[in-house]
């Protein structure tokens, strides 16, 4: 019996196009766009002028308070100017528009392929470097990892949980990573253990990359402390709250964080880009994307800079499909649908996924039959029937009391409903009103 | 037989009367105070129950009232100076005259302006679709501060007088109806709606746009936006119009209502509303926007 999460959890179909295609090097685009803020925390601040020349992994915009990260430029070429354009959140910000001349890698960066097994570096000089590099979780969420490795008073961790589930549909990017880059990924996951002093690690892989899980079990036997887990396939494992259920056993409680139970959780993409930042000297400035859909004619893994344009990406993979319904930035269930495609890839564009007419519809709303399967999808426990309706009604005091913060946003509530209701809809506008009024309380 | 009724009516007569006896004493303890001039406020107001005031209704209104030392800040936007006077009254408290306010929407985004560049999928059935399509993304044109035309306000408005005009999409006051009860200003997610201080004959003139982008991406998202061109800054001979953050403002306590700025706007963002028609046309060509925009009220106001 393999192990999962206790409460919920849906079973979308797989839908894994691209799961066959190795990681392709995308060359640099004619232009890049790097908005300042990739991150969760405060925008970056921008060092760099207009017409000045960068080079690859130069820094062109420097962290901007505790939660935030460092920006580097992706390509070399000349800054063509810096001012608010769209990104994928649908607002104009600000992001620096660079030309593309050449492909001049900073000196620093090692751009040998061997692979560097050993890390003499303490773990004050590794979290440095990783600040330095400006990585951020790669799952998605995008908080900034050097945070999430200094490890507040009076608290100890006790295991590093790293998450290689990828259980949003159509999305391959880590699988392809775990397939291909093993070795580099373990390196990472043995740095990030010293960094945060524990001596115990455990990669929870879904079960349907069987490949992966071959792969990764092999390599880890050189590892100390490094284990592989299994997983059953259920989504949201790959939420923090669920994964460290899933592999660990421990709950963490209501509006606690992960190290509340003694352990600290990360993307294997993040752990790659570690493991590049600290053993190459390399800065976040590429990540691999999935382009996928079901009407893509060549769905593909590409490893591409950031700040690329998302129509390069879509261009790369056969082009737009001509039943196109929505531009997705992310997986089906918790990405967001795009304004336009010509909005650049940032370090969370975990993938692009293009829906055809048909799936982007949204369904007819029917009535409430309190059926309880949101109830039973919810991966939090949480009510989603009732907080709708609160939520439409703005009793925001009752929707606290049902813990709407505790809520992830997975959507499981909206994809398991047979009345097609817009629960998670509501539910997000609610939790946006009660935080805001919770925020307020504190001041 | 008559036995069983007899009995059956003393039971419950004594019952009833022990009972009246307990109430009388246990009301006796247990007796609310309140001041008979709350009820008398109470009564002098509109009894809207729309919070305008900041207060969750009427009578918590009135028992502020009651209880505050003066009533300068205290006022019924519903009922207006007049209602005010008749509580200063009851109450023997002085009361300062109020401006009386109206709301304002800042925005002539209408679609043939303002390019629609994308389409917002909400949910069948959404009430809150401009709160939703806010907390998604910027919105359905280009420009990330303008109307949604999703209603919310039309939603929240207890008296009838904002209203979305189907051909320009966007939200229209009804003065004679507006109560300035704040409903609509707070309900608006993009922070369009301004309450702006009653002029006579409901003349005003006023920016109608709220975008803060730089002025060239701010033109390519609507004809009708604001650019920061300055010319209206320059041309008020009253200091009435500020610009801050690539946005003009015109200070309707400073504005003295004589349309210098309104000719001189490139982009006709300056509206005049409630006005005779102008004798000399300027520029033709110029104003034909704004007619558009005029006529096109007009012919919503045929319609209904």
């Amino acid at each position: 019996m393999l192990k999962t999460f206790s409460k919920g959890g849906i079973h979308p179909p797989d839908n894994k196009l691209s799961a066959e295609k190795a990681i392709e090097v995308l060359p640099p685009p004619e232009m890049v766009s790097i908005p300042i803020s990739q991150h969760i925390g405060a925008p970056a601040k921008v060092v760099v002028k207009k017409n000045d020349k960068v080079k690859v992994g130069q820094i062109i915009a420097e962290s901007g308070g505790f939660v935030s990260a460092n920006i580097h430029s992706s390509v070399s070429g000349t800054v063509l100017k810096i001012e608010e354009t769209f990104d994928a959140s649908g607002y104009k910000r600000m992001s620096v528009t660079i030309k593309v001349e050449g492909d001049e890698w900073l000196e620093t960066i090692d751009r040998k392929p061997e692979i560097i097994q050993e890390c003499l570096l303490s773990a004050e000089e590794i979290i440095a470097k990783i600040t330095t590099a400006g990585i951020v979780g790669l799952g998605g969420a995008t908080f900034p990892t050097q945070v999430k490795l200094m490890v507040p008073r009076g608290m100890t961790a006790e295991v590093l949980v790293i998450n290689g589930v990828e259980c949003e549909p159509y999305l391959t990017a880590d699988d392809r990573l775990m397939l291909e880059k093993g070795e580099e990924i373990l390196v990472g996951v043995s740095i990030l253990m010293k960094a945060l002093n524990v001596n115990k690690a455990i990669v929870g892989i879904e079960n349907n990359k069987l490949l992966a899980i071959a792969n990764m079990e092999k390599l880890a036997k050189k590892f100390q402390g490094i284990s592989i887990q299994p997983l059953k396939v259920s989504y949201p494992q790959g939420g923090e709250k669920q994964l460290i259920k899933a592999c660990i056993n421990r709950e963490v409680p209501s509006g606690g964080l992960p190290i509340s139970v003694g352990s600290v959780v990360q993307n294997v993409g993040t752990a790659f880009a570690v493991y590049e930042a600290v053993q190459k000297n390399k800065p976040l400035f590429e990540r691999v994307v999935t382009v996928t859909g079901k009407s893509v004619k060549k769905p593909a893994n590409f490893l591409a800079r950031i700040g690329t344009p998302l129509t390069n990406l879509i261009e790369a993979a056969g082009g737009l499909p001509d039943d196109t319904g929505k531009i997705v930035s992310g997986g089906p269930m918790m990405g967001k649908a795009l304004k336009n495609a010509e909005v650049p890839m940032t370090k969370g564009t975990s993938g692009v996924l293009i829906l055809p007419t048909e799936e982007a519809k949204r369904k007819t709303v029917q009535e409430c039959i309190r059926c309880a399967k949101c109830v039973s999808a919810c991966p939090m426990g949480l009510e989603p029937y009732l907080m709708m309706p609160l939520s439409e009604r703005k009793i925001f005091d009752k929707l606290e009391k049902e813990r709407v913060m505790d809520c992830i946003e997975c959507g499981s509530c909206s994809y398991t409903c047979p009345s097609n209701r817009p629960l998670l809809d509501y539910i997000r506008l609610g939790k946006a009103s009660v935080g805001a009024i919770m925020r307020s309380r504190k001041k | 037989m008559t036995d069983i009724v007899i009995y059956t009516i003393i039971t419950i007569s004594t019952i009833g009367v022990i009972a009246a006896v307990i109430l009388y004493f246990v009301a006796q303890k247990f007796q609310v105070i309140e001041d008979p001039r709350i009820d008398l406020v109470e009564e002098a107001l509109p009894s809207a129950n729309c919070g305008g005031c900041g207060f969750p209704g009427c009578r918590p209104f009135a028992e502020a009232c009651v209880k505050a030392e003066n009533l300068d800040n205290l006022f019924c936007p519903v009922g207006g100076n007049d209602v005010m006077a008749s509580v200063g009254k009851i109450l023997g408290k002085e009361v300062l005259a109020v401006d009386s306010k109206v709301a304002v929407v800042r925005c002539s985004g209408a679609p043939q302006f303002r390019k629609n560049t994308s389409i917002f999928d909400s949910p069948q059935g959404a009430t809150l679709s401009c709160a939703m399509e806010h907390a998604l993304y910027g919105g359905h044109t280009d420009c990330t501060y303008g109307c949604l035309g999703g209603g919310d306000c039309v939603a929240v408005c207890n008296f009838d007088a904002i209203h979305i005009n189907p051909i320009t999409q966007l939200p229209e006051v009804i003065d004679e109806k507006c109560t300035a009860c704040n409903a609509c200003v707070v309900a608006c997610p993009k922070d369009i709606i301004e309450l702006r201080t009653r002029n006579k004959k409901d003349r005003k003139i006023f920016v109608s746009c709220v975008n803060m982008d730089k002025g060239v991406s701010a033109k390519k998202a609507c004809d009708v936006a604001c650019i920061a061109c300055n010319k209206c800054f320059k041309v008020c001979p009253y200091n009435a119009i500020t610009i801050s953050n690539n946005l003009a403002f015109i200070d309707a306590d400073a504005c003295k209502l004589c349309r210098k700025c309104v000719s001189e706007c490139p982009t006709n963002a300056i509206l005049e509303i409630g006005f005779p028609e102008r004798k000399i046309k300027v520029e033709t060509e110029k104003k034909e926007t704004e007619i558009n925009l005029v006529e096109m009220s007009k012919k919503n106001k045929e319609n209904e």
